[in-house]
């Protein structure tokens, strides 16, 4: 796909993008005008004379191949997997036919193409399947007019259409030419889904065979005719600029071309740098460490951890910004007997992906081409519109596979500062960050306080609960954010039905002021919400005098939540649990998905802790790949207990201390237990999957260790061998 | 700036370059071979490994000089048809995410069970734990070295 997008992706380009030849049935999508149902299909040629814009396009050649460009990143979470395995379902197509593009940025046609909140199947399934079956009735009214018999007569089957009555048979590629000039069907009718043969089906990825032999092309390995290589000192405050620069030392070492002030966009603010451009890599590495620079940080804080914690403490005794609230939370807690009260804190944290942020950008004649992991492509081109002075059309975002995002790579700073490198030294570029550049110039995670405040009834009931978390709002970054708004995610994590079974509740946010610039990372605010909303779930059952699970029980009214509590006991083995095990569990929902996790930990001979199992239930609703599914919960498991119990992110005069994995400790292969996983299977709507399996992890775990040694940890966090 | 000769999955690359250069780097963008990986520079996390003579090494923290007359080997010289025994258990495990650790892991893997054709749980903690994986595809990890090892075995009866 190294090629300029014209402005008009028209059946031709999309033809040379996909690599076909020859004849193709290829049909896309109009989004849904207002009132409509569902989307509008068109074939390539009628949208082009219509001057329309499809989305999502599927193409099968005279070969019978099928290609599908994809408008979502594959950074390991399996869209790559997912979108085809959608598609090949109701196009009656074996998987292995299916080739899958990623599409280069495009928002007129793909509307938003972020991959995050866990989105790709939730967002986009119905009209994925749609599209496959679409085609599938187009290929088989070709069929049927070939052979002039009725279309209820023919079906189609494994990329043929067959004529029941006759057993004649065509393949796909034989009628592509036909269905092509046929006008899409207004409404398809989608497979029942106990006809599924490939959706729900644990079948292996595609890109795995790509990822056991080096072949798979990562940001890091685009590699252009030409292109120069370069490594950027930044400011180590955030924000800030270059007083001056010598630069006489990086240009005595061979290989080095150009040394150039930059600038890093962070959100409303500007951080400068200084680039070393060089023919290799090794060469600008070796050039920037040579180069002297003098930093201007005027107005800027020189915060450490402390003050920022010290900060969100004492701020929590001032009022909240009311997110929602139901009930008169104070009053009820004021007269109550049975009060509970706990204080929460979780870290700062680096996304850390194997792949450390890279990207190639070409800036020549009024055009701008960017290859690189990235998580929005769209959303590069809008913020190069700015910078660069051009036209949408004009900039080009391709795809790479992603070693990781994780919401990191949904972030601009990285493809502005290589676009704007290569603008100045007119060449295609390799903006390559180190290890210790990726770690430490962030955005983080932002640390969070939460104060916890809940009054107990006579029964073993929440009669009144609230939450005070205090800490930066992703929000309040952007320029003109109202900084007076409330943080909508206040109550990420929580279970839905909690808010109807508790009376009186309130969740506020005090938000914290900080140039510390924080991101997305995965599971989001439930990745902290989580720690502190179920740790302090289980306080209040033990203060109920109640099973944690049982406990949960009782405000979960929903059958879904009963019958996952219901899954948990039955697959843990929950009732068995012996005297000198310790159980916690934790329940957490996140992008429309619910799970639940259970941790069992026991004592070594030394003393200390170890866990012996982790058990999660998924509750995603309707599904596509199992395994991938098992996969991300896995994962999300080892990125938590990484989170709870080995790295954090500290600040001292105002930079990042930790910068490399010397000091940001990963869990590691030793540190995993079993894991087991399970998925629920049910008839709801898809949830996500990316991410819903993190949240629970870290509090599940946390009310074990409290089971078995009657310590609460309430601070993330903490070393498993000092517990 | 010197000439270095390398042996790479059995061929013969002649590369310019500052001797203290890594061999991560020659590698990458002398040679232009992509699969293996950087990821932190400093021997901590083994994106990087490849092999001298059968042995796994960090080749971020080795200089392009002392590669000279080692017999090295990338991902892409395990096999050309990915017929590995760890390559193909990593596909029946469906051990990759993102993917981009995964050639520094396989290349562990396979020296691991070239020196132990039977390796136990504390084994394969002690030849993978400098590997870092941000996807957490452990799990799939072990059980992808155990499956690789059974598939040696029938391989070597066959």
């Amino acid at each position: 796909m190294d090629m300029q997008t014209k402005n008009n992706l028209s059946r031709r380009n999309f033809i040379r993008m996909s690599g076909m030849t020859g004849v193709a049935l290829t049909i896309g999508y109009y989004l849904p005008a207002l009132g409509k149902d569902g989307p509008e299909f068109f074939t390539a040629e009628s949208a082009d004379n219509l001057g329309i814009e499809l989305t999502s396009w599927v193409s099968i050649d005279k070969t019978g191949k099928v290609t599908i460009l994809c408008h979502r990143s594959e950074m390991g979470q399996g869209s790559y997997q997912v979108v085809p395995q959608m598609v090949a379902e109701e196009l009656e197509v074996n998987l292995d036919t299916v080739n899958i593009a990623f599409a280069p940025g495009d928002p007129k046609k793909f509307g938003s193409m972020l991959t995050g909140g866990s989105s790709t199947v939730r967002g986009a399934y119905k009209n994925l399947l749609r599209t496959g079956a679409t085609a599938r009735e187009m290929l088989i009214e070709a069929a049927s007019k070939k052979w002039t018999v009725n279309k209820e007569e023919c079906y189609a089957e494994n990329a043929q259409v067959i004529h029941k009555p006759s057993g004649k048979k065509l393949g796909y590629g034989e009628l592509v030419e036909d269905a092509a000039k046929l006008t899409p069907p207004a409404n398809v009718v989608l497979k029942q889904r106990k006809d599924y043969k490939i959706v729900g089906k644990p079948l292996p990825r595609q890109d795995t065979p790509l990822k056991v032999n080096g072949k798979a092309e990562f940001g890091l390995d685009k590699k252009l005719k030409g292109m120069l290589y370069a490594v950027v000192e930044r400011n180590p405050r955030f924000v800030g600029k270059v007083k001056s620069f010598d630069d006489t030392a990086a240009k005595a070492v061979p290989g080095v071309k150009y040394v150039i002030k930059v600038q890093r966009n962070v959100f409303a603010t500007k951080a400068e740098g200084v680039a070393v451009v060089a023919d290799n890599l090794w060469s600008a590495m070796q050039g920037r460490k040579a180069l002297k620079v003098e930093w201007d940080d005027s107005g800027f804080d020189y915060h450490s951890s402390d003050q920022l914690y010290a900060k969100m403490k004492e701020s929590l005794k001032g009022n909240v910004l009311n997110f929602k609230s139901k009930g008169d939370f104070e009053r009820v807690f004021g007269e109550s007997e049975k009060k509970i009260e706990a204080i929460y804190e979780t870290p700062y944290e680096s996304h850390s992906c194997m792949e450390p942020l890279n990207c190639v950008a070409h800036v020549h004649d009024n055009k701008c081409e960017i290859w690189g992991p990235i998580q929005a492509p769209d959303w590069v081109q809008r913020e190069l519109v700015g910078m660069l002075g051009l036209k949408i059309e004009d900039i080009t975002v391709n795809m790479t596979f992603l070693g990781g995002g994780f919401g990191r790579k949904a972030f601009l700073d990285y493809p502005h500062e290589a676009a704007l490198i290569s603008r100045e030294i007119n060449a295609p570029v390799q903006v390559v960050w180190t290890r210790e550049d990726d770690m430490a110039a962030g955005p983080f995670r932002p640390g969070m306080v939460y104060q916890c405040r809940a009054a107990l009834g006579k029964e073993p009931y929440i009669r009144a609960f609230e939450t005070k978390m205090a800490g930066q709002d992703m929000g309040h970054q952007w320029p003109g954010a109202n900084k007076l708004s409330y943080n909508d995610s206040t109550t990420e994590g929580f279970l839905e039905p909690y808010f109807e079974s508790i009376e009186h509740f309130s969740f506020g946010d005090i938000p914290l002021d900080s140039p510390i610039p924080v991101m997305w990372w995965r599971s989001v605010y439930s990745s902290t919400n989580g720690f502190a909303y179920e740790s302090f779930m289980d306080e209040l059952a033990i203060a109920a005098g109640t099973d944690p699970l049982e406990f949960r029980r009782n405000h979960l009214g929903d059958d879904r939540y009963q019958k996952l509590i219901d899954i948990i006991i039955e697959k843990t083995g929950w009732n068995t649990r012996k005297k000198n095990e310790g159980w916690g569990v934790a329940i957490t929902e996140c992008f429309k998905s619910i799970v639940g996790e259970v941790v069992k930990v026991s004592k070594k001979p030394d003393g200390k802790i170890k866990i012996d199992k982790i058990f999660a239930v998924m509750d995603c609703g309707w599904y596509v790949n199992p395994d991938i599914i098992r996969a991300q919960v896995e994962g999300s498991i080892v990125m938590a207990l990484g989170a709870a119990t080995k790295h954090e992110t500290h600040f001292a005069d105002g930079k990042a201390v930790e910068k490399n994995f010397d000091t940001y400790k990963m869990p590691r292969i030793n540190d995993i237990p079993e894991i087991e996983v399970h998925v629920v299977d049910n008839d709801e709507k898809p949830g996500g999957v990316g991410e819903p399996g993190l949240p629970p992890l870290a509090p599940a775990l946390c009310n074990a260790i409290f089971d078995l040694t009657g310590k609460r940890i309430r601070k993330l966090p903490f070393n498993m061998d000092e517990v | 700036m010197a000439s270095f000769t390398l042996q790479i999955n059995g061929k013969s690359y002649t590369v310019d370059a500052d001797p203290k250069m890594p061999l991560l780097w020659a590698i990458r963008d002398l040679v232009g071979l992509t699969g293996t990986k950087y990821g932190c520079g400093i021997a901590q996390c083994g994106a990087c490994t490849v092999h001298f003579n059968g042995n796994p090494v960090r080749s971020c923290s080795i200089p392009v000089s002392t590669a000279v007359g080692q017999k090295i080997t990338t991902i892409e010289g395990l096999s050309t048809d990915n017929s590995h025994p760890v390559q193909q258990a990593w596909i029946a495990e469906q051990v990759p995410q993102c993917g981009y650790c995964q050639s520094g892991q396989i290349m562990a893997a396979a020296a691991l069970l070239k020196r132990n054709a039977h390796p136990n749980d504390q084994d394969i903690d002690l030849a993978m734990q400098g590997h870092i994986c941000r996807c957490g595809t452990y799990p799939r990890i072990r059980k992808a070295i155990k499956t690789a090892a059974k598939l040696s075995t029938a391989n070597a009866k066959n």
